[in-house]
């Protein structure tokens, strides 16, 4: 029989193959040529530009797109990429409406501001669809970093790293590079391949070499890293979930909303893939709203967010909450799990409206029962595997300055290191000025 | 709605907007379309002696573009009609006959000899055309061949032509004029002395609207080369209009009626040039971008002005040609300071980028993006002003007198002085002791 919306459970092709395809098409098709050259001429030209300081790789936003003004698109890539080498995807997932873009002084003006991360992918996919690297690797300087973790820490890291001559080995625990670009975000934002072709792309500096599937703590030890190597940077991200603590959070259906993202991106025919008929994401980050879109995406009937703050509290920006709405995705906010109800299968969650006092949140005591198959968990990540010897802060490694460790010699970025938010771009930051610190610690310049 | 029907030279139209000699009434079909849609009246395209003249068979436009390919400025290679004179002139009586209403004016050139003007100007007569326009202004190809700006080049041949045709007709005389020159006021008096009805400015400019960067080529190309054209559209329209005040207010043209062409786009650009003195416009570039239906804003906005100002379009001709002076007769005891409207400001920083850079220092910025104006180093130049991409964002405003200007430490005084009697003027007058 074939399947539907409203087939009950959870269960794998709900959708035409016309309306997977559809549904997980580019969010926002990429601009043409003439429809980039008008978006770029909106800029300003801002003197010592908001836009440059709201992002967190300074790039030079006003330059490149007077570039892509002119004409020249493939500069204007450059410029992009001197400051974030990962600026294509950037492009695709950077919250653009609470970065650079609430920053532009069109915002302020109108309400408008430029297309900044549209006008950001032109310059990059230019550059990158000829195939070229813009950059040539100084000569090797014969010493040897490495790398954990082939996230956008530990990518922007090496490619830096092998920029300056030094020879980097990256070592990542999954069977491919890439981590959140390649397993966390949503489909819909990187098609195509992109986050292998950007791989791919960013390892023509040379003088890096990618070891998969070997795990910090498992297959290495920090001792043997730190005597083998001359530096060592931990970007491996955030590995653990955190727990519901709710009834029933034990019973079939309930899963961790990572997992399903990273499933769904590893998954080469989506019509495989099986969703539940009522879904219900607790949290409110941008991983809950990627899993609940993808959710009804994938042909759930009802998807519903339940998050225990207000809608302004929420992680996930108003932007991003709209979309989400858009595609059908109900917000419940100020509600909390409490149980989850069934027979040995999720049929029911059963959840508790909160009030936030000095910003603690209690329940109310008034619960309401939500029908619900699938229940996925997306109220942060945790730290794991961080070495011991290592001070942790915060439940994050503890660094200071560009991203120095507790240890000398050992540098740490991205989600798993302090300090800056748990975005792409901050990763990207944080892992190129790593790099150039280990640069100078390593040539005394 | 303000009466817009118009008077000049004699020749009547329902309103003050002509379409210039140029392609888009280069024949009756056009012609009538534009009449259809509203226009005035037309300056049909120059007509020339048989054998007809030929046009290349490539490109006869340049052009230069603005945002979102907006066409800012617009050049040409094309020559006077490549139609028989029989023809243009049989269409010519059958228009004029069809739209009696509307002015129709019949643009020339031929050799700069009394006898080709004696044969070609019964011709035209015979149509029942209201006048004739001289074409003395186009800049290329006929140019080569001593006609069009040859002529408008030397105002000895103006003035000669000009009379061979007020000898040989009793259709008014419009003579077009070439900015292609340096001094408008020599050209336009030669006119006038050679008895021209009434004056047409501007002519296109010569120009190469841009070089193709891979064949090397002027723009436009005609098999790899190129050959200056005519530039025309809103970008010459400052230059228009400074030409058209200087006939004016020189001495010996004021009062001679002119007809304003030069990148007339809007009803707004049409009341600039009326206002410095034309008594009609001639449009081109505007329609040939957009097609004639804009004869409809032409013609909607300049009468809600006129209503909105309680004018008649009487009263506009020539009303700002009193306040267009020499240099040496503005107020030097003016002075203003920049205002910026912090409410307004998006803090783009291009005021400050502008001043700090290129100007005088004046605008200062702190860490919180706030701008604004040190009046003891600004000049008032209004660079700010022109950057600045919110409208009345930032503004001029002049100083009282009787206050002090930061910057000269002077107080501002009430009485008007200027250059010629200004102590650091070597010429200056001396005030009777």
């Amino acid at each position: 029989m074939t399947k539907s919306m409203l087939t009950p459970g959870i269960a794998p092709g709900r959708l035409s193959p016309e309306d997977y395809a559809a549904n997980f098409a580019d969010l926002h098709a990429p601009l043409e040529p003439h429809e980039a050259a008008v978006a770029a001429d909106r800029c300003y030209f801002c003197h010592d530009a908001p836009c440059i300081t709201a992002c967190p790789t300074s790039i030079d936003i006003p330059l490149f797109i007077r570039q892509i003004a002119t004409g020249t698109p493939e500069a204007a890539a450059k410029t992009i990429f001197e400051q974030n080498i990962l600026g294509g995807m950037c492009a695709r997932v950077c919250p653009t409406e609470t970065l650079c873009e609430e920053a532009c002084v069109r915002e302020t003006a109108e309400g408008k501001p430029v297309e900044i991360g549209r006008l950001q992918r032109y310059a990059t996919d230019t550059l990158m669809a000829a195939g070229t690297h813009p950059f040539t690797r100084a000569a090797p300087t014969g010493r040897k970093v490495a790398v954990i973790g082939a996230g956008p820490a530990g990518l922007a890291c090496a490619h830096r790293l092998a920029l300056h001559g030094h020879d980097v080995t990256i070592f990542e625990a999954r069977p491919k590079a890439g981590g959140l670009n390649e397993y966390g975000i949503a489909a819909y934002k990187t098609v195509g391949d992109f986050a292998q072709g950007e791989l791919d792309w960013l390892m023509k500096i040379g003088g890096i070499t990618l070891e998969t599937g070997r795990a910090l703590g498992r297959d290495l030890t920090l001792e043997a890293l730190t005597s083998d190597y001359d530096a060592v940077f931990l970007g491996m991200g955030l590995g653990g979930v955190n727990a519901l603590r709710a009834e029933g959070e034990a019973r079939d259906g309930v899963s961790d909303a990572v997992d399903f993202i990273s499933d769904l991106r590893q998954a080469s025919d989506l019509s495989t893939l099986p969703v539940g008929r009522n879904v219900v994401v607790i949290g409110g980050g941008m991983t809950a709203i990627d899993a609940a879109v993808q959710s009804k995406l994938l042909g759930a009937e009802n998807v519903t967010v339940l998050y225990r703050r207000s809608r302004a509290e929420m992680p996930a920006s108003r932007y991003e909450q709209d979309l989400a709405a858009s595609k059908g995705v109900r917000f419940v906010f100020n509600a909390m799990p409490v149980a989850v109800l069934g027979n040995g299968v999720a049929t029911m969650l059963r959840a508790e409206y909160t009030s936030v006092a000095d910003g603690r949140v209690t329940g109310t005591g008034e619960t309401f029962d939500l029908p619900a198959d699938q229940v996925l968990k997306a109220i942060g990540q945790t730290l794991t595997g961080a070495p011991d010897t290592i001070e942790i802060s915060g439940g994050k490694i503890a660094v200071t300055g560009a991203g120095r460790t507790s240890v000398a010699g050992i540098w740490a970025g991205g989600d798993c290191a302090s300090g800056g938010d748990d975005l792409t771009v901050t990763a990207v930051a944080e892992g190129r000025d790593a790099a150039e610190d280990i640069h100078a610690a390593l040539t005394g310049a | 709605m303000a009466d817009l029907s118009t008077d000049f030279l004699g020749i009547k139209s329902p309103n003050p907007f002509w379409l210039a000699s140029a392609p888009p009434t280069d024949k009756e079909y056009n012609v009538v379309r534009a009449f259809r849609a509203g226009w005035g009246g037309v300056v049909w395209k120059t007509l020339g002696e048989d054998p007809h003249i030929v046009n290349v068979n490539g490109p006869r436009y340049g052009a230069v573009w603005g945002a979102d390919r907006r066409l800012l400025g617009l050049n040409n290679i094309e020559l006077i009609t490549d139609r028989p004179l029989e023809v243009n002139l049989r269409e010519i009586k059958q228009v004029k006959r069809d739209w009696p209403d509307r002015a129709m004016i019949v643009s020339l050139m031929v050799p700069c000899e009394e006898q080709a003007w004696k044969a070609i100007l019964p011709l035209v007569e015979e149509t029942g055309a209201d006048g004739i326009e001289l074409n003395f202004g186009c800049p290329h190809g006929m140019s080569e061949r001593g006609m069009g700006s040859a002529v408008g080049q030397v105002p000895e041949y103006i003035e000669m032509v000009t009379r061979w045709c007020k000898q040989n007709t009793r259709m008014p005389v419009i003579v077009k004029l070439t900015p292609n020159i340096t001094d408008i006021r020599k050209p336009a008096r030669a006119a006038k002395a050679g008895g021209a009805d009434a004056v047409s400015l501007i002519n296109t400019i010569n120009s190469i609207t841009s070089v193709n960067l891979d064949s090397f080529s002027p723009e436009p190309s005609i098999d790899g080369k190129g050959s200056h054209g005519g530039y025309c559209g809103p970008a010459v329209k400052p230059i228009a209009l400074s030409m058209v005040s200087e006939i004016a207010r020189d001495a010996e043209t004021a009062g001679l009626p002119i007809s304003g062409i030069g990148g007339v786009t809007t009803w707004r650009d049409a009341a600039e040039f009326l206002a410095l003195g034309a008594g009609t416009v001639q449009v081109c570039t505007a329609a040939m971008t957009y097609g004639f239906k804009i004869v409809d804003e032409l013609k909607s906005g300049l009468s809600q002005y006129l209503d909105e100002k309680g004018m008649t379009l009487a009263d506009l001709v020539g009303r700002a040609v009193p306040n267009v002076t020499d240099w040496q007769h503005l107020n030097l005891n003016y002075v203003a300071k920049a205002r910026i409207d912090q409410d307004a400001c998006i803090k783009c920083g291009r005021c400050y980028a502008a001043c700090e850079d290129t100007s005088h220092q004046a605008i200062s910025m702190s860490p919180d993006r706030t701008f604004e104006v040190i009046d003891a180093e600004c000049v008032a130049c209004n660079l700010c002003v022109n950057v600045c991409p919110v409208e009345g964002c930032i503004t001029m405003e002049p100083l009282a007198a009787g206050t002090v200007d930061q910057r000269t430490g002077r107080v501002v005084e009430a009485d008007y002085a200027n250059w010629t009697t200004h102590p650091n003027n070597p010429a200056a007058v001396k005030a009777a002791e």
